[in-house]
C-alpha cells in the first residue's frame, strides 16, 4: 500500500513536471532576430494600427506616453496594462530586440514567463519579422515614463502564469483564421496587427476565441456593453462606409465613434487609404455568422 | 351601470395621461436640449458628409450654410443644459451621458473649444469644393469622438 502511494505520488509529480515542460514559454531564434534592422518611420504605421496606445497609455495621462495603468475588467479579474515606454527602469528600455520579439511572437517575457493573453500576442504573432522590428524601432523613439507598472488583480486560478501554458496549448495558433479571399493585405492587417477579432469575437469560458463565430460580436473589454458583430449578416455597411468610418470615425448616418473604437480610429485614420480599403474588403468578405 | 362608469373613468384617465406625452415635455429638459443640439450637428454634418462621400452633388451654397450652422451651434450658450445630476447615473436610459463629464478632471470644455475651432476651419473652406471639405471634416469628427469616448455610453 505504502509503495503504491509513493509510486502514485511520483507519477503525479512527473505528470505535473511533464505538463509544465510541454507548456513552457517558448522563445524565438535569437540569432536570426537580432540581425534584423528595424525602420522607425515604417514602424509608426504598425504602431498606429496595432493600437498599442489604446491599452498602454494612462487613462488620464498624456496620450503619447506609453506609461501603462489602464485597467481591463474581465471574467478572470482585472488586468492592468504595463509601462512599455522606452524608460530604462520602469519601461522596456532595457529590453533587447529579441526580448520584444519573444513578447509579441511567443507571449514570453524577458525572464521567461508566459504573458497573459489579454496582451493580444495570439494575433501579433502573425506579424512579419519586418513589422515587429519596425515597431520596436519606433517605440524606442517615443517619450519615456517612469511610472511603475502595477500588478494585475486576477482571481485564482487564473492568476497562475504557468496555467497560460495550457491556454496556449489550446488556443495559440499562428495560422490565419480566414482564407485570404482576394484580400491578403486586409487579412494581414485585420488578423495580425489590427487584432480586431480580439474584441469582436466571442470567447470560450477559458478565454480562447471562438473561431467558428469569427467577429460575431462580444462583451466589450471595458466591461460595459458589447462590441458589434461585423459579419455581413450583422453589419450592413458597405465597404466604403467601413473605410470612411476607419478614416474619420463617422458612421454612415454621421454619428461619431465612441467607446473602444475611438482609440482604434486614432490609429486607422493615419493609415494609407488602400490599407483601410483592404480592411473593409476583409470585413465584407467574412462568412455570414450570427 | 357600474361597468359603464368604470369604462368612462378609465378612458378619462387614459386621455388625460396621454396629453402629458403630447408635447414631448416628459423627459429631463437638459437632456432633451442636449440631444436636440447634437441632432442639429448631425443634420448639418450629414449634408456635408454626403457631398464628401459622393452620395449627393456638391452645392457650394448648401455646404456653406451647413458649415456656418455648425459654427453657430458651437457658439450657443449651452450652460443650462450641461448640468450635474442629468447623467445616466441619475436618470438611467434616458441619457447616455456619463457622470465623468461633470467631475473634476473633465476635459469636455477643452474639447468643446477644439470643436469650435474645427468648425471655423471647416466653414472657411466649405465653398471650395469637396476636396477642401473632406480633410476639414476630419478634425470635426475627431472632436466629436474625443468627447464621446470618455463621456458617452457606447451603443450595444
Amino acid at each position: 500500500m505504502r509503495r503504491l502511494l509513493i509510486i502514485t505520488a511520483f507519477g503525479a509529480i512527473a505528470t505535473l513536471a511533464g505538463g509544465l515542460w510541454v507548456t513552457r514559454p517558448l522563445t524565438v531564434d535569437a540569432d536570426t532576430v537580432s540581425a534584423i534592422e528595424g525602420n522607425a518611420a515604417a514602424g509608426e504605421m504598425v504602431f498606429a494600427l496595432g493600437s498599442c496606445a489604446s491599452c498602454h497609455t494612462s487613462p488620464d495621462g498624456d496620450k503619447a506616453v506609453l506609461a501603462g495603468g489602464r485597467e481591463f475588467t474581465t471574467d478572470f479579474g482585472t488586468f492592468v496594462a504595463p509601462n512599455i515606454s522606452p524608460d530604462m527602469l520602469n519601461g522596456i528600455g532595457n529590453w533587447s530586440q529579441v526580448d520584444f520579439f519573444n513578447a509579441l511572437r511567443q507571449g514570453t517575457s524577458p525572464d521567461g514567463k508566459h504573458y497573459f493573453p489579454a496582451f493580444p500576442y495570439a494575433s501579433y504573432a502573425r506579424m512579419t519579422d519586418t513589422d515587429v522590428a519596425n515597431l520596436w524601432a519606433y517605440i524606442a523613439t517615443l517619450p519615456s515614463s517612469d511610472q511603475p507598472s502595477q500588478s494585475h488583480r486576477l482571481t485564482f486560478p487564473f492568476n497562475m502564469r504557468a496555467g497560460v501554458g495550457v491556454w496556449k496549448a489550446l488556443y495559440f495558433r499562428t495560422a490565419f483564421v480566414q482564407p485570404a479571399r482576394d484580400t491578403e493585405r486586409g487579412r494581414y492587417l485585420a488578423e495580425a496587427i489590427g487584432h480586431c477579432a480580439e474584441c469582436h469575437t466571442p470567447r470560450t469560458a477559458l478565454g480562447g476565441l471562438q473561431n467558428n463565430r469569427w467577429m460575431a460580436g462580444a462583451p466589450d473589454p471595458s466591461g460595459k456593453g458589447k462590441t458589434p458583430g461585423l459579419s455581413p449578416a450583422q453589419l450592413k455597411w458597405s465597404a466604403d462606409d467601413i473605410a470612411y468610418y476607419l478614416e474619420t470615425g463617422l458612421t454612415p448616418d454621421f454619428d461619431s465613434a465612441g467607446g473602444g473604437m475611438a482609440a482604434v480610429i486614432e490609429g486607422t485614420s493615419k493609415l494609407p487609404p488602400e490599407d483601410r480599403a483592404a480592411i473593409a474588403a476583409y470585413i465584407k468578405a467574412l462568412p455570414a455568422t450570427e | 351601470m357600474k361597468f359603464l362608469l368604470t369604462l368612462a373613468l378609465s378612458a378619462t384617465i387614459a386621455a388625460t395621461a396621454s396629453t402629458a406625452f403630447a408635447g414631448g415635455h416628459d423627459g429631463n429638459p437638459a437632456v432633451t436640449a442636449r440631444k436636440a443640439h447634437m441632432q442639429i450637428y448631425q443634420h448639418n454634418l450629414t449634408i456635408l458628409g454626403n457631398m464628401v462621400r459622393g452620395n449627393a452633388d456638391y452645392d457650394a451654397a448648401a455646404a456653406q450654410a451647413a458649415a456656418d450652422n455648425m459654427v453657430i451651434l458651437t457658439t450657443l450658450n449651452q450652460s443650462t443644459y450641461w448640468i450635474p445630476g442629468t447623467t445616466n447615473a441619475e436618470l438611467g436610459d434616458e441619457t447616455r451621458t456619463l457622470p465623468a463629464i461633470f467631475e473634476s478632471g473633465s476635459t469636455a470644455r477643452e474639447i468643446g473649444g477644439q470643436l469650435a475651432a474645427a468648425t471655423v476651419a471647416l466653414a472657411a473652406v466649405a465653398s471650395d469644393g469637396v476636396e477642401a471639405i473632406g480633410p476639414a471634416l476630419g478634425p470635426v469628427g475627431a472632436s466629436c469622438t474625443a468627447c464621446h469616448r470618455p463621456y458617452r455610453i457606447s451603443r450595444n
